[in-house]
């Protein structure tokens, strides 16, 4: 559906400047940003970290004064219900509130924080009725349910007198939206509202959104990082990058056509699903200023070296305790009767939703945690009958890169020691060798040599990340296991960080276990894939078989929920409901049925009967 | 550095700094005769140019005795929350970091210690050892322990569970090294701010043991000696109260903005 462009924008937004004081003076938030959005638009306003995209959706709805921001200059020229035009930079607080929440609503980005957890679904729906529209509580709570039919939850009903955490995150998210709703806003903003969301659930959400726009004609600010979302929702995108607007413009032009550099970096970084059909190896992000796309040599096709780690039916279960004996009544299946295995030098990648076990998966092998059950072997180790000492020699040969670069850092070491820790442990190193160690590997990740004496928070997400890669580096690890090591990154730096590892495993030989929910970077980079449901993997077998020629449902069901990075190639816009995860939680002594596997082609395994 | 020197810090630590050079010199400086001599004629005399901080119910100048009582009632503060920061933080973090059965039983046995009310237990440790300054550093010291180890005990468990400590154990960190190089360090701005707030405690509990005849012995004078003796004549002589009081009161307060700053000092990331 096309935007209503004959009517008047609902919120036209001119010069905005937002300033915020801190210790150093006044600091420059958002610089004369200018944009308007109509009826029944969408425009997303992209950019990544520190943008300001944030800062601009929060100054629309004057929340930016709560977090010590001030708006300066510009005006934001809304349409009221009853067309009165009102500059929002200049309308008292009183006003301000009789339109938040009712004339503009707001999506965020985690819907268990944006939910208050002591009371119902009901009571926090009925209470912006009640408020802003005046609404009797059997009104309200009417009109609560028609809201939650409308965002699709099933059993409204009942779910009005639920709390949030008996709600899932899709769900929940939901009832944001059905907040949001309420009041039925000439305005809905989104910030970031499926960053935090399964990419399932997030086709779901976005589209929810889309639909409920169609169907009432508002106007929707959506704020976002994923190219591939503003690819999927945006009529028009505006794109920020510290602070100020680079490029803004209908979303195809955007995508087909940019005019400025940073529009084209930032398009560069991203990877496509799909975009690597036909290819056999995995090739390198694409970096603007850096030489045009080369398969990497060394990680080109090869036939299938002999396996470094091969891992067999292995299961890993978390006891639930109960009882004041803390006696286990339960377990959780994290991990069910996995098997696969990891040829030298080679990247196989665990995909799959939050909560199917791959992350528990990379741990167990690491013995991080214990599995209950199965083999590990690694490069003649067999890791789970190894003893304290033992293991803490094999772990010479096992590292592990972690998702949170802020937190997998210990603030108060300085990086050169934490990067020596593995030499010293080791014994790998002693004295000024290990300086130089350090700074040898700080080369190799390409960090300055002058960041060794610093401390972790002197350093942005990425330079942390390559931190991290470098302690990994260190033993000299034959496998690295990378978990989601680059989900936390803007999209540049991830490609720069993902460019660095392919770097380390041609010129190393290094064998990457990729653990990741991101489908198109799994594509780009992997030379096997496993996909995980539930704790087993369900489809695994090298990467073009199973992003080309899926079998199992669920495979298809991820794959098709991936939104593409390109306006072209938009997924259809009915409402979609994927199957809801059950539950991994099961009694004692519970035996559930082996992995059987059928091979379509040599190689490519697919979990049989599901 | 230079960030560190606000006003808030300075105050803090200029006090700090006086409180801790009159308890050093004040015994070499004032004769401990000008402390004890008792004029039954000056008795609970408000301050005056003779007496600057007025006298007590037995004629003795007040001034003289507050900054006498800074070494009892400073060297008793100090050395019982050492004590308790000695035994309280191995205590918390072996139970925090390491967990499963050793949590179990090191925690049930600190509560157990828990549910007497600290001032309690260190009257019972201090009525079994008898009343003398040592014992009543032992006694605060003990009865302090437990409640420090809990508190150690959880910011531990927390350390325990983020994601460097994972880290460094894939890095073959492993036991003491990891306590040594990555849970003390993290543990430790919670030891500082805890342990500033137990010394204005210790110096109370300190009052409290005296009062029962159990803590300093008379004639030595502390400034929780004082406040308890005082608690008859608070309607005659407020001074008397108000002297020990305000010492104590600056003390904590001093000691709380002094420890603040120095966890700031310790925490890189508050350097520039």
């Amino acid at each position: 559906m096309m935007a209503q462009l004959d009517l008047p924008p609902i919120i036209e937004v001119s010069n905005l400047r937002v300033a915020f004081e801190t210790d150093g003076g006044p600091v420059v938030g958002v610089k004369d940003v200018s944009f308007s959005i109509r009826p029944g638009e969408t425009l997303c306003v992209v950019g990544e970290s520190g943008s300001g995209k944030s800062v601009t959706s929060l100054s629309l709805m004057r929340l930016v004064e709560f977090g010590g921001g001030r708006i300066t200059h510009g005006r934001l020229a809304f349409t009221r219900s009853n067309g009165e035009v009102i500059d929002l930079a200049q309308t008292d607080a009183r006003t301000m509130q009789a339109i938040r929440g009712n004339e503009i609503g707001m999506i965020f980005q985690e819907p268990m924080t944006s939910l208050n957890p002591v009371f119902t679904i009901g009571r926090q729906l009925e209470d912006g009725l009640q408020k802003h529209k005046r609404l009797s509580s059997e009104a309200a709570r009417a009109r609560a349910l028609e809201l939650l039919r409308q965002v699709r939850i099933p059993e409204p009903e009942r779910r009005l007198r639920q709390y949030p955490h008996e709600l899932s995150g899709g769900m929940r998210q939901r009832v944001v939206i059905a907040i949001a709703m309420a009041c039925e806003p000439r305005l809905l903003i989104a910030d970031e509202p499926t960053t935090a969301l399964d990419v399932t659930i997030q086709a779901e959400i976005l589209a929810l959104i889309d639909r409920l726009k169609r169907e009432n004609g508002m106007a929707v600010l959506f704020i976002t990082h994923d190219m591939a979302v503003v690819a999927q929702m945006a009529d028009r995108v505006v794109v920020m990058h510290r602070g100020e607007v680079v490029e803004a413009g209908p979303v195809a032009d955007i995508f087909a056509a940019p005019t400025k550099d940073y529009t084209r970096a930032l398009l560069a970084a991203v990877p496509k699903l799909g975009e690597m059909r036909g290819k056999l190896a995995p090739e390198r992000m694409r970096v603007i200023g850096m030489e045009p796309v080369v398969a990497i040599s060394a990680v080109a096709a090869e036939p299938p070296a002999q396996p470094l780690l091969s891992v067999r039916h292995l299961s890993t279960r978390f006891p639930v305790r109960g009882s004041l004996l803390r006696r286990t009544v339960a377990k959780v299946h994290a991990v069910e009767d996995v098997s696969f295995s990891l040829a030298k030098g080679q990247t196989l990648s665990l995909v799959g939703e939050s909560g199917c076990g791959k992350s528990t998966c990379g741990r167990s092998i690491l013995r991080l945690v214990e599995a209950e059950a199965g083999e590990i072997e690694l490069d003649g180790w067999d890791i789970r009958t190894l003893s304290v000492v033992d293991l803490r020699r094999a772990r010479r040969d096992m590292q592990m890169v972690f998702q949170d670069p802020y937190a997998s850092l210990n603030p108060y070491r300085r990086l050169i020691d934490q990067v020596a820790e593995p030499l010293q442990n080791f014994g790998i190193a002693s004295g000024s060798e290990i300086t130089d160690r350090v700074a040898a590997l700080f080369d190799r990740v390409e960090l300055p040599r002058n960041f060794l004496r610093r401390y972790p928070h002197e350093l942005s997400g990425g330079q942390r990340q390559r931190v991290a890669i470098a302690r990994a580096l260190a033993p000299s690890p034959k496998l690295i296991v990378a978990d989601e090591s680059v989900s936390a990154l803007d999209v540049s730096v991830q490609a720069q960080v993902l460019n660095l590892l392919m770097e380390l495993q041609a010129d190393l030989g290094i064998s990457f276990l990729f653990i990741s929910h991101d489908m198109a970077v799994v594509e780009r980079v992997s030379h096997q894939v496993a996909v995980m449901y539930l704790g087993r993997v369900v489809e695994i077998g090298p990467r073009a078989a199973v992003f080309e020629d899926p079998r199992h449902p669920y495979t298809r069901s991820l794959l098709s929920a991936v939104p593409i990075a390109d306006p072209s190639q938009r997924r259809p816009r009915e409402d979609q409901n994927f199957r809801p995860l059950s539950s991994p939680i099961f009694p004692v002594g519970h035996s559930p049925a082996p992995s059987l596997y059928d091979e379509v082609t040599p190689g490519h395994l697919v979990l049989a009967e599901f | 550095m230079r960030r560190f020197l606000t006003p808030k810090s300075l105050i803090g630590l200029g006090i700090v700094v006086i409180m801790v050079t009159i308890a050093v010199a004040a015994p070499f400086v004032i004769p401990a005769s000008f402390a004890t001599r008792m004029q039954l004629a000056m008795r609970l005399q408000p301050p005056s140019a003779a007496h600057w901080f007025g006298t007590d119910q037995l004629g003795r100048d007040l001034f003289y005795r507050v900054m006498l009582g800074a070494r009892t009632s400073l060297t008793i503060a100090g050395a019982a929350v050492g004590i308790s920061v000695t035994f309280g933080l191995p205590l918390g973090i072996i139970s925090g970091y390491f967990g499963g059965w050793t949590d179990i039983v090191l925690m049930r046995l600190v509560d157990t210690l828990l549910s007497f009310p600290a001032l309690l237990l260190a009257l019972t440790i201090s009525a079994m050892l008898g009343p003398s300054v040592p014992n009543t550093i032992i006694s605060i010291g003990v009865a302090f322990t437990p409640f420090l180890a809990r508190i150690i005990r959880g910011e531990a468990l927390r350390v325990a569970q983020m994601p460097y400590v994972e880290a460094a154990q894939a890095t073959g960190t492993s036991g003491f090294a990891m306590i040594i190089r990555h849970v003390l360090p993290n543990v430790l701005p919670l030891v500082i701010v805890q342990g500033t707030i137990s010394l204005a405690f210790a110096i109370l509990a300190e009052a409290g043991l005296s009062f029962l005849g159990l803590g300093t012995q008379p004639p030595q004078s502390s400034w929780g000696l004082m406040i308890q003796t005082s608690r008859d004549f608070l309607d005659v002589a407020p001074w008397t109260a108000l002297v020990p009081g305000a010492a104590v009161a600056l003390t904590v307060l001093a000691l709380n903005m002094f420890g603040d700053v120095l966890r700031d000092v310790l925490d890189p990331r508050a350097q520039r």
